[in-house]
């Protein structure tokens, strides 16, 4: 696994088995931890949540639980993150090729990007684990962010 | 071959999808011997950003006035569907 993603994962923004049923609620509380840790500012999730309503991120993985990756424009970010969000039970997120189409989402990374060239490993890392189906195995029955630290190297 | 096409990369906000993306496709194109030039833009930018490139790699919808060809990037997201986006994403830049 690349080690791109642990550098900008902070373990403080990771939330597991989270209860959340809408993806504005797991949206809130992974923004509401990236907001206290500083990297983003105050007005982070209303943009994300926003967003997230006209321009969708949920990925179609062919799963019962697929993967989102809300973010909203860089004037909102401070320093660059990402929160991690796992959901006890899926929600909602719309397909991002195809705005009609609701699926079913298990994994949230909440991304905070504000400089592209820079961020490119991260994003890149995110991308492997998203293709990776034995890796969202791990994410989903991870309890302690040492189960995780075992999945994403 | 004939000169450099430019691929334009869209996303929401031609900043995050779009640069995975951009990658990806730059790195598969380079095993098969191929380079271009790369834009990146907002899904709204399209309209007014088209008529300079060859074609568009997009994860967002697209508006359907743009007339230059549109391919559709989630694949290099997900995984699924990535080498026959591949293909098509060959075909255009040998054309």
């Amino acid at each position: 696994m690349p080690d791109g993603l642990m550098q900008l994962l902070d373990p403080e923004a990771i939330v597991l088995g989270s209860d959340a049923s809408t993806n504005e609620e797991i949206i809130r509380i992974l923004a509401g931890r990236l907001e206290m840790l500083g990297y983003v500012k105050s007005s982070y999730a209303d943009a994300v949540v926003r967003r997230e309503l006209t321009i969708p991120t949920g990925l179609p993985l062919e799963r019962p639980d697929n993967v989102a990756v809300p973010h909203t424009d860089p004037k909102h970010v401070l320093k660059p993150g990402i929160a991690m969000g796992t959901l006890k039970q899926p929600v909602t997120f719309a397909n991002m090729e195809d705005p009609d189409e609701m699926l079913p989402v298990g994994f949230v990374f909440l991304l905070a990007i504000n400089d592209k060239d820079k961020q490119i490993e991260a994003l890149q890392a995110v991308m492997a684990i998203i293709q990776n189906p034995q890796a969202l195995d791990g994410l989903r029955s991870a309890r302690t962010l040492e189960d995780v630290r075992a999945v994403l190297g | 071959m004939s000169r450099q096409k430019t691929i334009l990369f869209a996303c929401g906000t031609g900043i995050a999808t779009s640069t995975a993306v951009n990658v990806a496709v730059t790195e598969e194109m380079k095993k098969r011997g191929l380079t271009f030039n790369a834009q990146q833009a907002k899904a709204t930018e399209v309209p007014g950003l088209a008529d300079n490139v060859d074609f568009i790699v997009a994860t967002t919808p697209i508006s359907a006035s743009v007339t230059k060809p549109v391919i559709k990037g989630l694949a290099f997201l997900t995984g699924i569907g990535k080498d026959k986006i591949l293909d098509e994403i060959e075909a255009q830049l040998r054309k």
